[in-house]
């Protein structure tokens, strides 16, 4: 499998996150289950990446291995580097002090992450006994309401619980739980999925200004490509566990170059725009099985514009042209 | 365009097949005071046509679809089908749902985990119908056959036995559908029926809508809060906001020239759009036990904090005065002192 590194960052400082040819198989009761293949990522710092994909393409298992979550079953090939430590390799001590203090995720349903029977203050407090336990208890208070208003929200809040707050100001309480240990690189998976679209607004301005201030690295996962297009700077697009195309997120979105790409953009239609009005684009069929790929492109059943020569052979991931690789070998032909 | 993208003709008013009239749904909070979720809603529901109900959480829309649907009744105002105010009697009730289906937003959750497809879709045919046949004698397991394929579940017998847990995301929505449409009924209600699921299979789902739309004239409401999906299959559109409608029209009216200041906020923050300025507001909903004076908007009203209210000489009404209901005409209407 041929792999592009991505080099298109301007900046020539050391990745935050440096994914290196990942491949993640699960162990299964009916033989394994190659869920990423051989993905290549990297995040800087001040950087916004996306990844985006449909439900089972990998992209959540791939989130995992960033501070080696995975399930004890799967088995993590290729390297992922987190300010220069392989977090598959580092001994235990090493990884309890990169998680939250250098890396951290916002988890997708903020209703469920968060402790129904806690306030909300003692569990961003949690991670700051944790890794500070030196810090005194009026200091952590006051660090838990500087939290809660860098993220839009009373530091009088800390006092309130789950239940009594709204989707967005959990997913605001999840956002301050994830900067609790100042980290320099945040994933975020699915932030804004279940919100409407007005608190979606309110929370991906939250994170951009996060980026800007604090100059973190973050790395967005979402199968809403329009959101990721509002806000990263690189979007790469995940099908059957491999990375199909990669470019900027104006790029992915307005000018696709594979066709999943192409579809997963249509899918939300430019309001305005006349042939869209009650012709709603889809993608018929769901994502094959994992551990029973289709012979060539795994896209090629799905895809509007396969032709024989696509189940001949996995298309490689290829630059079309600067910054831009696809995965597919119709790119450029009528 | 696609052989799908045929609009219907404008439907006559007396195609009307279920209305909300001054519906209000008050509840009382743990603190002894009246939440009022809807405050007067006039709203009117077309055959052969998709009608987008949009608004944030807490605007009232779902508690409309509940109210619509019989499952709350209103405090003042009424439901009327079929030009006769909903019957909430037990027999009722059982009649009036199987011409109004709803689906629920989770499919997830509202399929019955022990209950094979084959259960699910039969379970209404069985509880509505005696002889568990339609008017040509299709058997149940015909009738279950024919709604699954309806809803793009093919060849469905191969669905039968299975479980909800050995589906997809889209095939349990679609499952749900097809227990709704097993009972040909005359209004469908969706309540965000993609909301949670994989954008590629939006589309499918919307396509389905639009086709009971057409094929069916079906009329169809849409609980939603995604413009886009609005935009792709709706003939109307009511925003909502705390319990009201502020701007109603047709599609291209509310989605391309809207007058309401908060529908043109809701617009402007859809990402795709990129040549409008994002006027996001801050906060959310406020809490319908404590409806603002004068228009229900103001506190979050950015015209108002702008100054543009005030400049037109209408910023003291926007504070004091309360804007009249809507009326359920298809006109393009919004309640703002402004427009």
């Amino acid at each position: 499998m041929s792999a592009v590194p991505e080099t298109a960052l301007s900046e020539r400082t050391e990745p935050l996150l440096d994914l290196r040819d990942v491949t993640v198989t699960y162990r299964t009761s009916e033989g394994p289950l190659p869920a990423v293949r051989g993905v290549n990522l990297t995040v800087a710092p001040g950087q916004v990446v996306g990844l985006a994909g449909e439900s089972g393409c990998g992209k959540s298992t791939l989130v995992s291995t960033v501070l080696r979550l995975q399930p004890s079953g799967a088995k993590v090939e290729g390297e992922v580097l987190v300010l220069g430590q392989d977090v598959q390799t580092v001994g235990w001590g090493a990884l309890r002090a990169l998680r939250w203090a250098e890396a951290s995720i916002v988890f997708q349903g903020a209703l469920h992450s968060l402790n129904p029977v806690q306030r909300i203050g003692a569990q961003i407090a949690e991670p700051i006994t944790v890794h500070e336990p030196d810090l005194g208890d009026a200091a952590v208070q006051r660090r838990v309401e500087e939290l809660l208003e860098q993220v839009g929200l009373p530091g009088a809040r800390k006092r309130a619980y789950p239940h009594q707050l709204s989707g967005g100001q959990r997913q605001r309480v999840m956002i301050a739980m994830a900067l609790a240990c100042r980290p320099q690189l945040i994933v975020a998976d699915e932030p804004t999925t279940a919100l409407d679209v007005m608190v979606q607004a309110q929370i991906l301005d939250l994170l951009r200004d996060l980026v800007r201030d604090l100059g973190v690295g973050l790395l967005i996962i979402s199968h809403d490509l329009s959101v990721l297009a509002d806000v990263c700077d690189r979007v790469l697009v995940m099908y059957a566990g491999r990375v199909v195309e990669s470019g900027t997120a104006a790029q992915a979105f307005t000018d696709p170059l594979h066709p999943y790409t192409a579809a997963l953009s249509g899918a939300f239609p430019r309001i305005g725009d006349p042939a869209a009005r009650y012709a709603p684009a889809g993608l018929a069929g769901d994502p094959p099985d994992p551990r029973e790929l289709p012979p060539g492109c795994s896209f090629a059943p799905r895809c509007p514009r396969a032709v024989d020569r696509c189940t001949e052979a996995e298309p490689p991931l290829l630059e079309v042209a600067p910054g831009r690789p696809v995965a597919c070998i119709r790119v450029g032909e009528p | 365009m696609s052989a799908a993208a045929v609009p219907a003709p404008d439907p006559a008013p007396d195609d009307v097949v279920l209305e909300a009239r001054g519906v209000e749904v008050e509840f009382v909070t743990r603190t002894g005071h009246a939440a009022r979720a809807l405050d007067g809603v006039d709203l009117s529901v077309r055959r052969g046509e998709v009608l987008a109900i949009v608004g944030e959480s807490g605007s009232g829309k779902t508690t409309l679809a509940r109210t619509l649907m019989g499952l709350e009744r209103p405090t003042r105002g009424e439901v009327v089908f079929g030009g006769a105010p909903l019957d909430y009697s037990f027999r009722g009730l059982k009649a009036y749902r199987s011409r109004v289906q709803m689906v629920l937003q989770d499919a997830a959750g509202s399929l019955n985990p022990r209950q094979t497809v084959y259960e699910s879709v039969a379970e209404g045919i069985r509880l509505h119908r005696r002889d568990r046949s339609d008017e040509q004698g299709r058997s149940e397991a015909e009738l279950v056959a024919a709604a699954l394929a309806e809803s793009g579940l093919r060849p469905p017998e191969r669905l039968f036995l299975r479980y909800p847990h050995e589906l997809s995301g889209g095939q349990k929505q679609r499952v749900l559908i097809a227990g709704a449409l097993a009972l040909r009924p005359e209004v469908l209600l969706a309540d965000e029926p993609v909301s949670s699921l994989d954008a590629s299979i939006r589309g499918e789902i919307l396509a389905l809508l639009l086709r009971f739309r057409q094929e069916l004239g079906m009329g169809v409401a849409v609980v939603t809060h995604d413009l886009g999906l609005a935009w792709n299959i709706a003939d109307r559109i009511a925003v909502m906001y705390l319990g009201r409608v502020v701007e109603c029209g047709t599609t291209e009216e509310v989605l391309t020239a809207p007058r309401h200041p908060y529908t043109q906020a809701l617009l402007s923050v859809v990402p795709e759009i990129e040549q409008l300025e994002p006027v996001v507001l801050t906060g959310e909903v406020p809490d319908p036990s404590r409806i603002p004076s004068g228009c229900r908007f103001h506190p979050r009203c950015p015209k108002l904090a702008d100054g543009t209210a005030d400049r037109a000489g209408v910023a003291g009404d926007c504070v004091g005065t309360p804007l009249p209901v809507l009326p359920a005409t298809g006109d393009h209407r919004a309640a703002c002192h402004l427009a």
